[in-house]
Parts: structure tokens; C-alpha cells; sequence
């Protein structure tokens, strides 16, 4: 198969993580669909247990199964590819990973019952995300026929909606994680493995932010901590701004808005040349709006030039103000198949 | 009509000495909670600010610069009124340390502080904070040095798991899995027979997934823990009690977007079910106009009417200025009228909660001065 040339040439495990609020799931989603060109199949993953692809793309709850949800973003003539999601949670991973190394279904239900899963997320949470992000690698490595090297991927990308930037370092670094638990033992073995796929070059971590001052910080110390938590063995992805606002006047009229020498006068007059009476001081009133667009906009450029500093690639998607449904979603992915990201 | 919250009557009010803020993740818990403390201390108060993660430059402008987890006096304040403000961040695996040694002989402390599995429980448990937080509370309101204490929660994947947290580790320390996992010597005689045969499936299981050390750690972790577990549960109750005490109110905080006000409904929904003392919800970074007595629909069709004149450049007006001026208008018309929107469907839902507004600034807060904008906004808002 012939990949779009694309900044992730190569890259098939796409770890998309931001702070709370920053609108990290729907850049996932979007990521996802516009990964899903032409006859690429996609998975988006969710871990957190939130449902929040079920909502994003209005469907019922998902289960702990790959179950189609959308068509891929087309090029051209060509029709996008399949996007199946799932719900990933440790419960169901620790099952799965039973059955799949040791063929201990029913062991895995009884441990259920007895706490076992509710035990391991509380005192060693290291050891839920190592099933977790094991399941997310088992899906990323899967062959068409299991096995064969020759065999294509049954994913052409997998991309998982991942936990919070403030725990993304620790979520990832499995394998040191569990290490401080476990020295030898199967799930040691299992951590490595999955540590292996993670620290490939096939695995990249996206930063989704805002151009606001608390999301900046954290996704330059999320990538910092990546990269001193991991020694550099985890590559960094991109950073995606989302639900940026355009400036809508030039930088000499953005200036005069924000020190308040707008020509506000002159304004009036603009204002009734489209018919609209500068009654109760609207013009003056319009001036203060435009005040503060220009205010946001200079701190926007200000979050822009801070993340720079990081030396990443950087994507830009735009606020939209009646909100995320799918047409929106297809809008961002092809925002960001514009710009190099998939 | 949904009631105003009225944050001013809290804060001045006496017998208010507990106000825990809570909410998802970046609605502005922590700003509002400094906000709420410092015009406390303004008003007289004693106050003090128990955050747990906040802004590197927020926390910078309040004095703070390290997680010590000592109250630290806030410079600053206006001091006419007589009142203090004081704030510290969270160290949970400090809090979490001494209460193990508070409650062990120091042999058994520094086993357990040393037990690998306790290493991951108290620095990454995902309720630990939200545990340790409460702990902190607790230990403040019973210091009494402060007369008031404005609590920020924990940025929780779930905003509940705050109220969750106490009783969720006493139930997992009192689980059957522990009990098991502290050795069929533990069970009494009669269960032997029943139990022998679940526990060897399962020892043997575990051992194939985690490996014999790893069930060795837990087994020795659990041991240690053992004793402590009395004191454990009665310090979660405590918390539990403190919280739903006459002297607390709960603010919830959400911003108008789909996300966080569902967070805050269920919050809501759950605070009345544990019949804990809500105040109400502060809708945070609301988008107002001054200019709303333009509506968007003509808004947009001035901007059209001037965009499409050829000349835009008539000496002495500024068409371009203002087709911009009212694109930008209609635009945050139209943000207010989906924010409305949605906080009314919380408001239908919840009509006796009562509501109060801030509108969102144009510039991050990082010094006092941003801190007592925000706290006029939240207790006066006929000034805005």
C-alpha cells in the first residue's frame, strides 16, 4: 500500500495525549479519520474508561471490542478507509492477556471476582497500564495472518486517545514502572515486550494544547518528562494547538485595539456606511470587544512562540463555535491532512 | 429563574469554615480557590488556600515554590480589614508517610516505607491525592489556626473520585483479596475448607501473571499494612463526617462547554446523594457582550454589506476595521448563545442550585491583582 506522504511516514502507534479540557479525544478522533484515507484501516483506542469516542461520535457505549464507527476522510475520488474503535479497559485487558499467553479464561473471571483487577489498579496502577498499553501495541503489531512476518498489518494505524499529559510519562514508561515491582516473572517479560513497540520508532506521542498559559506549561513539561523519564526512548510526536482564534485584523490595528488608540470614531463611520446608528456608544462598545480579541490574540502568539521553543512539529486546528458533531470532526481531520499530519 | 449564588454571604459568614472547590480537569478550580481565599482574608478572614497542582506563575505570585506541604503566609494581602491569607501545596507521599508513621511503631514504619508496592501506592495510586488532599484538610481544620479553608481538588481523570477515594482505600484494605493475600492463617478455621481451593487457583494465577517475588512484596506489604487498618478507615470516616458537617460548603465549578457541565451535573447529583452541603455551581469563563443589543444576524449582514463595497478606504471611516469589529461580534454573539444554551440545560436540570457567573478574561490570572478581579466577579457581578 502506497502511505500519503505525511510528517509520520513509518509511524503506526499514535499516542495522543493534552490536559483536561484542551480537547484531547476529538483531536484524536480527528487524527483517526484522517489517517483513514484511502482503504487504510484505523483503530482509535480509548483507556480511560470515559466513553468519550461512543459520545463524540454519538453511538452507544462501546464495549471491549473493535467494532466499526466511521469512514475515513476520502481523497480525492477515493473513499476513506474503515475507523474501528475500542473501549480498552484493564479489566477486560487482564482477560484478554490470560487467555491470550496462558489460555486461563476462567482463572481470569475468578481473579476478577475476587478483586484482583481492583487490586492492581490500586496499589500498582503500573501493572493496569502495562495491560493496557499492551493491548493497544498487540493491536498495533497485528498481522492479517497471525504470525507471519510477510503478512500486512491488520491496522494500518492505530491511535489511542492516552491519559493526561500529567501522567503520560509514567503511563508509557511501562516497563521501568513495572520493573520497580516486578525484577523477573511473566509480566516483567510482557512489559519489555510491549515497552519494545513503544519505544520504536513506529510509536510517536502527540501533545494536543491550547494556546492558553496552563496547557502550555504542561505540555512542555510533558514532553520534558518524556524525555527525561525515557532517556529520549520514547519519541515525541507533534503538537497539535487546538481551538485557536484567528486574528481578524492586521497587527498595526491589532496593536491600536489592544493599548485602546483604536480609531473608534472611524469605526462609527464604517459602522454607518453598513447602516448601523452608533447608538448608546455601540461603536465604543465594539471597540472593547475588539480590545479583547486583540488582547487574546497577543497572548495567543505568546503561547505559540513558547511552544516553538520546543522544536516540534506543530499543527494549528480552529475553535469552532457551534461545537464538535461528526461534519465537525471530518473538518478538523482535514485540517490536519492539509497541514502534514496524516 | 435559577438563584444566585450568593459567594459573598459564604465568605462572610462565620460559621463557614470549610469551602471545597470542585470540578473536571482546566474549569479553573485552583484560580477560583485562590481567588475565593484572598478576598476572603480581605474581608477578615483567617484563610487559608490547600491547592494541590497549581499554575507554575499563579502559585509563584501566591508565595509558594515548592510542594512542602506547610501553609505559608501569602504577601500582599491588604491587611485594613484584619484578616490573613495563607497557602501551601499538597505533598501526598509526605502526607501519606506521616501518617504511616503515626500510626505504626518506627521498625514497622520503615519496612513499610520501604516496601516497593507502597512506594507505587503513595506516589501514584490514582487516589491517593484525592485521599491525601482530604487527610490534609482534616489535619488543617483540626490545627484551628485558620478560620476559614478553601480547598482545591485534585484535577481527577473523574471529578467524583474525590469523594471516593477515603472509601474506596478502606475498602480495598478491608477487601477480600487482602484478606486472602495476608494468608489462610488469617481466616478462621471454618472457611479453610471452602476458601483452600479459590486460593491456590488464585495464588498460582497470580504467580504465572506477577511472578513469586511480586505476590512475596504484596504479601509482605499487606502484612505491614495490617495493623494499620483500623486507624486507616476511622481517619476516612473522620474526613467523610468533616465534610458533610454544617460548617462546609461545596462550589462546583465547571466552564459552559458539554464536558464539564455534564462532569458538574453528576457532581451535583452525587453530593446530594451523600448529603453533603452544596452552595452551588460557578459557571467560570462565560462570554458576554457589551454590545448585545446588536444581534449576530444583523451583525453579520453589516459586515457583508461593507465587505462587498469596492472602496474600502473613505477618508475618515474604517470599514475594514469595522466589518472585522462585527464578524467578531457575531461570532461571540453566538458563543454566548450556545454557552446559554447549555447552562440552561444544567439549570432545567438542576433548578435549585443556585448559579453564579464569571465571564472569561482576556488574560490568564498570575498575580493577587488578576486574583481580586475574579473575586469581585464572583461575589458582585452587578459591577461587571
Amino acid at each position: 500500500m502506497i502511505s500519503p506522504d505525511t510528517d509520520w511516514d513509518g509511524v503506526r502507534l499514535h499516542v495522543v495525549t493534552g490536559k483536561g479540557g484542551t480537547g484531547k479525544t476529538t483531536v484524536a478522533a480527528a487524527m483517526a479519520l484522517a489517517l483513514a484515507s484511502a482503504g487504510r484501516k484505523v483503530l482509535l483506542i480509548e483507556v480511560e474508561g470515559r466513553q468519550a469516542i461512543a459520545r463524540l461520535f454519538d453511538c452507544p457505549p462501546l464495549p471491549y471490542q473493535e467494532r466499526k464507527i466511521a469512514i475515513g476522510l476520502g481523497t480525492g475520488s477515493d473513499e476513506g478507509g474503515d475507523v474501528l474503535a475500542l473501549a480498552v479497559d484493564p479489566e477486560g485487558a487482564l482477560l484478554d492477556y490470560l487467555a491470550m499467553f496462558y489460555n486461563m479464561r476462567r482463572a481470569g473471571s475468578a481473579l476478577t471476582k475476587l478483586g484482583v483487577v481492583d487490586f492492581a489498579t490500586t496499589i500498582a496502577p503500573g501493572l493496569s497500564d502495562v495491560l493496557v498499553t499492551g493491548k493497544a501495541t498487540e493491536a498495533t503489531r497485528r498481522r492479517i495472518k497471525p504470525g507471519s512476518k510477510e503478512s500486512p498489518h491488520v491496522y494500518d494505524a492505530v491511535v489511542m486517545d492516552a491519559p493526561p499529559t500529567g501522567r503520560i510519562g509514567r503511563f508509557l514508561n511501562v516497563s521501568t514502572e513495572v520493573s520497580d515491582l516486578a525484577k523477573v516473572g511473566p509480566i516483567r517479560t510482557h512489559a519489555d515486550t510491549v515497552a519494545k513497540v513503544i519505544r520504536s520508532p513506529q510509536t510517536a506521542v502527540h501533545f494536543v494544547t491550547t494556546l492558553e498559559e496552563m496547557p502550555v506549561q504542561e505540555t512542555l513539561d510533558g514532553l520534558a518528562e518524556l524525555q527525561e523519564l525515557t532517556d529520549g526512548a520514547i519519541a515525541p510526536g507533534a503538537i497539535v494547538v487546538n481551538m485557536a482564534r484567528p486574528a481578524l485584523l492586521s497587527p498595526d490595528e491589532l496593536a491600536a485595539a489592544a493599548n485602546g488608540s483604536l480609531d473608534v470614531a472611524g469605526l462609527a463611520a464604517g459602522l454607518k456606511a453598513a447602516g448601523i446608528a452608533d447608538d448608546d456608544h455601540l461603536a465604543a462598545d465594539l471597540a472593547a470587544e475588539l480590545r479583547e480579541h486583540a488582547l487574546q490574540v497577543a497572548l495567543q502568539d505568546r503561547a505559540r512562540a513558547e511552544l516553538r521553543t520546543a522544536g516540534r512539529p506543530q499543527y494549528e486546528l480552529p475553535m469552532l463555535t457551534d461545537g464538535i458533531d461528526l461534519a465537525a470532526l471530518y473538518e478538523l481531520a482535514a485540517a490536519l491532512r492539509q497541514q502534514g499530519a496524516a | 429563574m435559577t438563584a444566585r449564588l450568593d459567594l459573598e454571604r459564604i465568605l462572610d459568614d462565620r460559621r463557614t469554615r470549610i469551602i471545597v472547590c470542585c470540578g473536571s480537569g482546566g474549569v479553573g478550580k485552583t484560580t477560583t480557590a485562590a481567588a475565593l481565599g484572598l478576598r476572603a482574608a480581605e474581608r477578615g478572614r483567617q484563610a487559608c488556600v490547600l491547592t494541590v497542582d497549581p499554575a507554575r506563575r499563579l502559585a509563584q505570585s501566591m508565595g509558594l515554590t515548592s510542594l512542602d506541604n506547610t501553609p505559608r503566609r501569602v504577601e500582599g494581602v491588604d491587611p485594613a480589614s484584619g484578616g490573613s491569607l495563607h497557602a501551601m501545596m499538597l505533598d501526598m507521599k509526605r502526607t501519606f508517610d506521616e501518617i504511616v508513621e503515626a500510626h505504626t511503631d518506627p521498625d514497622r514504619a520503615a519496612q513499610i516505607l520501604a516496601n516497593p508496592f507502597y512506594q507505587s501506592l503513595s506516589s501514584s495510586f490514582a487516589g491517593t491525592q484525592e485521599y491525601m488532599a482530604m487527610e490534609k484538610l482534616g489535619q488543617l481544620r483540626h490545627a484551628d489556626e485558620w478560620d476559614l479553608i478553601v480547598v482545591d481538588t485534585p484535577p481527577s481523570r473523574s471529578a467524583l473520585d474525590f469523594l471516593d477515594a477515603p472509601q474506596r482505600l478502606g475498602r480495598f484494605l478491608d477487601g477480600r483479596l487482602i484478606r486472602v493475600l495476608t494468608g489462610p492463617a488469617k481466616v478462621g478455621m471454618s472457611f479453610m475448607g471452602v476458601l483452600n481451593a479459590g486460593f491456590s487457583m488464585m495464588t498460582s494465577a497470580l504467580t504465572k501473571i506477577l511472578g513469586a517475588q511480586v505476590l512475596k512484596d504484596a504479601q509482605t506489604f499487606v502484612t505491614a499494612l495490617d495493623t494499620m487498618f483500623g486507624g486507616f478507615r476511622e481517619r476516612a470516616e473522620s474526613t467523610y463526617r468533616l465534610l458533610q458537617a454544617p460548617g462546609t460548603s461545596f462550589v462546583v465549578v465547571a466552564t459552559p462547554e458539554p464536558d464539564a457541565l455534564r462532569e458538574a451535573s453528576y457532581f451535583v447529583e452525587r453530593l446530594d446523594a451523600e448529603r453533603m452541603p452544596l452552595a452551588g455551581l460557578i459557571l467560570n469563563r462565560v462570554h458576554t457582550s457589551p454590545a448585545a443589543r446588536l444581534s449576530t444576524a444583523r451583525s453579520l449582514a453589516a459586515a457583508e454589506t461593507l465587505e462587498s463595497q469596492n472602496d474600502l478606504s473613505v477618508p475618515g471611516t474604517s470599514p475594514a476595521v469595522a466589518a472585522a469589529a462585527l464578524r467578531m461580534h457575531a461570532e461571540r454573539m453566538q458563543l454566548g448563545k450556545r454557552e446559554r444554551r447549555l447552562a440552561e440545560h444544567f439549570t432545567s436540570a438542576h433548578p435549585a442550585v443556585p448559579v453564579a457567573e464569571v465571564a472569561a478574561q482576556p488574560e490568564d490570572v498570575h498575580d493577587l491583582a488578576g486574583l481580586r478581579v475574579i473575586g469581585q466577579l464572583l461575589c458582585e457581578p452587578e459591577q461587571r
